[in-house]
């Protein structure tokens, strides 16, 4: 039986089922394979939480823009914690932007997994899948809520210059640094669902630890004096994207160190490939027990 | 020179399962557990794990269509999520030459607040379409569930029946080389439950392997030439349907007609338990084979150890064709609406001669606590009898020899009036 001059069949994919061990490969490719599923599932996301709410997508731009005005109240007004001489508002809700989106994707994807147990318990894909689409949902929110950033700096009349092309890699950077997170979390819920009750905790505080309220440079300041190197608190990757993203915006105008930004982008990346490694590791048992 | 197989072999597959118990205390005993590791031998871990499945080979050849049958916790569904690839086993190993299509739910993925075509993009790429794919059967998906008209209206306001059917209708074009489905005929209607099998019977018919797991078991033997049975993880029996059912429901005490269930084993929920079920005629003696003129008798025994339930058996009675002939509660007024106390009943229901049809009636035994309604135990086809004509003229076929039709066979008044003017 020869095949020559026979056409090919199209390939037919083999899977082998054998059990794994230890650490595994990502398969990044099989995730690409099946980025359609990736694109439904976060647009599903999105469109049911807004679908019968009545302020509908204004509530993306709700939040951050309340939180923004009681910060202003407080800590600009009363506390005075200080802006880098930007006016706080703009201060603040420039930080609050990609903080927002990088909590958002947070608390999102920590409860991603179980949350779709009934999908993960009776059909194969990825499951990288799950955490991510949660992570990118926040992007829809987060567009909507820059749309009010452009609004504000109109209203302040402070315009970027050249420095904003980087914007985009700041915007992946807490991606990255989400993702990572994200990873670690959503796995971990799986087992442990402990973790459901530490993520709003864990967010506030990181809150505090991201210099979205309050300036870096008075952190920087404070660990010249204690003899500490700065970029400790650069290990922290949303405080080089919320200085970056401030600098891409502001120019000169606004605070960046470079110590801060090359830790951050260490960490979010450190962050990002053990997340994934570790959710590969126990992305085996998910089905049994989520 | 491979041949262009859909060949599966599993070497030695099997499926741990921690008990709550070791995963509580696991990691709080981690360093005791070590301890002990070191001083004494592995084996004494295995107490711990439940193997769902264990040692199972098997191969499938391209275009068969096979069925699988086994009780409960037999490790059907494990075995169909590891081939599925939704969970990894944890020995052996397997091969598959094709894309798999599993259909482990009906309607995964449905999200009420969305709209029907909406949800039927979402679940035609969870189950693994490319959107394309989708665009392009949309209508014929359509079309199959017969909800043209509510397609763009969120499905949390369909019926349930529109819900399955639309479900149904995209994992029915999936097009995959295999196909594994999982007793999704359990649930909807008897016109849907007919709409599957059909579906299925023309997916063998096209070529494609079938993987296909039920309790029905005359779904298995109508659709599948081959059929496997497991039991406690392994496989008892790999061979010709026909043969592996009859031999699955003789398992029981060497005959069809009757199944006991010894203590601990048996059926329950919280109230009752079933303790046997059997098939007797008309003398009282259990008959696997029953005269179509002569009255048969069904017998359930259960226990009750919580008083003052109101409970209802019921059976049905399922011919070969997949279909259920029909379905009979207790009313007897003497339990009826009354509580009952703790012990042990025989219900039995006299099912009239001349009244069921020719051939083989699978029986199905449950019953229900009442107010609220909740189910007790639900035992499909679990024992079956013959029904025999014995075609001496005094049976509803009179002196008609051939093929006679129907889920029922009474035996009816007919009057002829003869105008002769």
């Amino acid at each position: 039986m020869s095949s020559v001059g026979v056409k090919p069949a199209p390939a037919i994919p083999t899977v082998h089922l054998h059990p794994s061990h230890g650490w595994t490969s990502l398969r990044l490719k099989e995730v690409w394979e099946y980025r359609e599923l990736l694109y439904f599932l976060t647009w599903r996301d999105v469109k049911v939480r807004y679908k019968q709410t009545f302020f509908g997508v204004a509530w993306a731009v709700l939040q951050p823009v309340l939180t923004m005005l009681v910060f202003t109240i407080f800590f600009g007004g009363l506390a005075r914690v200080g802006s880098d001489g930007l006016p706080y508002p703009l201060f603040s809700y420039a930080g609050l932007l990609p903080w927002t989106f990088f909590a958002q994707g947070l608390s999102q994807s920590s409860n991603s997994l179980v949350g779709s147990a009934n999908l993960i318990k009776k059909v194969f894909f990825p499951r990288l899948v799950v955490p991510l689409s949660s992570v990118l949902g926040g992007l829809v929110d987060f567009l909507v809520a820059f749309i009010v950033l452009i609004g504000l700096m109109a209203y302040y009349g402070i315009w970027p210059s050249f420095e904003v092309v980087s914007l985009p890699f700041f915007l992946l950077l807490a991606t990255a640094a989400g993702l990572g997170v994200g990873l670690w979390l959503s796995a971990l819920n799986v087992e442990y669902r402990d973790f459901r009750y530490v993520v709003p905790f864990l967010i506030q505080i990181w809150l505090f630890a991201t210099p979205v309220i309050y300036p870096a440079s008075r952190v920087h300041e404070k660990l010249r004096s204690m003899g500490l190197p700065v970029w400790l608190y650069g290990l922290n990757p949303m405080v080089g994207v919320v200085q970056g993203f401030r600098w891409a915006l502001f120019g000169r105008a606004s605070f960046l160190s470079g110590a801060d930004l090359a830790a951050s982008a260490g960490a979010s990346v450190l962050l990002l490939i053990s997340g994934a490694f570790f959710f590969r590791r126990m992305e085996r048992t998910f089905a049994d027990i989520v | 020179m491979e041949s262009l197989g859909k060949r599966f072999r599993i070497g030695a597959q099997r499926k741990t399962y921690k008990t709550l118990r070791e995963s509580l205390v696991g990691a709080a005993g981690v360093p005791w557990r070590f301890a002990r590791r070191l001083g004494s031998r592995a084996s004494d871990q295995t107490e711990d794990y439940f193997w769902a499945l264990k040692d199972v080979c098997f191969e499938v050849r391209t275009g068969e269509v096979v069925g699988m049958i086994g009780r409960n916790g037999a490790g059907k569904s494990t075995l169909l999520k590891i081939l599925s690839r939704i969970t990894e086993p944890t020995e052996g190993s397997g091969e598959m030459h094709g894309r798999v299509g599993s259909l482990l739910e009906v309607g995964t993925g449905f999200h009420g607040e969305l709209t029907g075509r909406e949800n039927v993009y979402l679940n035609g790429a969870i189950l693994g379409m490319k959107r394309v794919d989708i665009a392009r059967k949309f209508d014929a998906i359509v079309a199959f569930s017969e909800v043209e008209k509510f397609i763009d209206t969120p499905v949390k306001h369909y019926s349930s029946g529109m819900y399955l059917r639309l479900a149904f209708a995209v994992a029915a074009h999936l097009d995959p080389e295999i196909l594994i489905v999982d007793e999704v005929l359990a649930v909807g209607d008897a016109s849907f439950q007919k709409k599957c099998l059909n579906k299925m019977q023309e997916v063998g018919q096209e070529g494609r392997t079938v993987l296909f797991v039920s309790h029905n078991m005359a779904a298995i033997t109508r659709l599948c030439e081959r059929a496997i049975l497991l039991d406690g993880g392994r496989v008892l029996n790999d061979g010709s349907a026909t043969d592996v059912v009859s031999g699955y429901l003789k398992a029981g005490l060497g005959t069809t007609a009757a199944r006991e269930w010894p203590e601990g084993k048996r059926p329950h929920k919280d109230i009752v338990a079933l303790c046997a079920v059997r098939v007797r005629n008309d003398q009282g003696a259990i008959a696997e084979s029953i005269d179509i003129r002569r009255p048969v008798l069904l017998e359930m025994e259960y226990e009750t150890w919580i008083p003052d339930y109101v409970l209802m058996p019921y059976f049905a009675l399922s011919v070969d064709e997949g279909v259920v002939a029909f379905t009979s509660n207790d009313v007897d007024p003497e339990w009826r609406g009354r509580p009952r106390p703790v012990g042990r009943y025989v219900s039995t229901v006299r099912i009239p001669g001349n009244y069921l049809a020719e051939g083989t009636m699978f029986v199905t035994a449950g019953l229900t606590t009442m107010n609220p309604d909740q189910k007790q135990f639900l035992q499909r086809d679990v024992v079956a009898f013959q029904v025999v004509d014995s075609l001496d003229g005094n049976s509803a076929r009179g002196d008609f020899a051939k093929q006679m039709p129907g889920v029922v066979r009474p035996l009816l008044t007919w009057t002829t009036e003869f105008d002769d003017s």
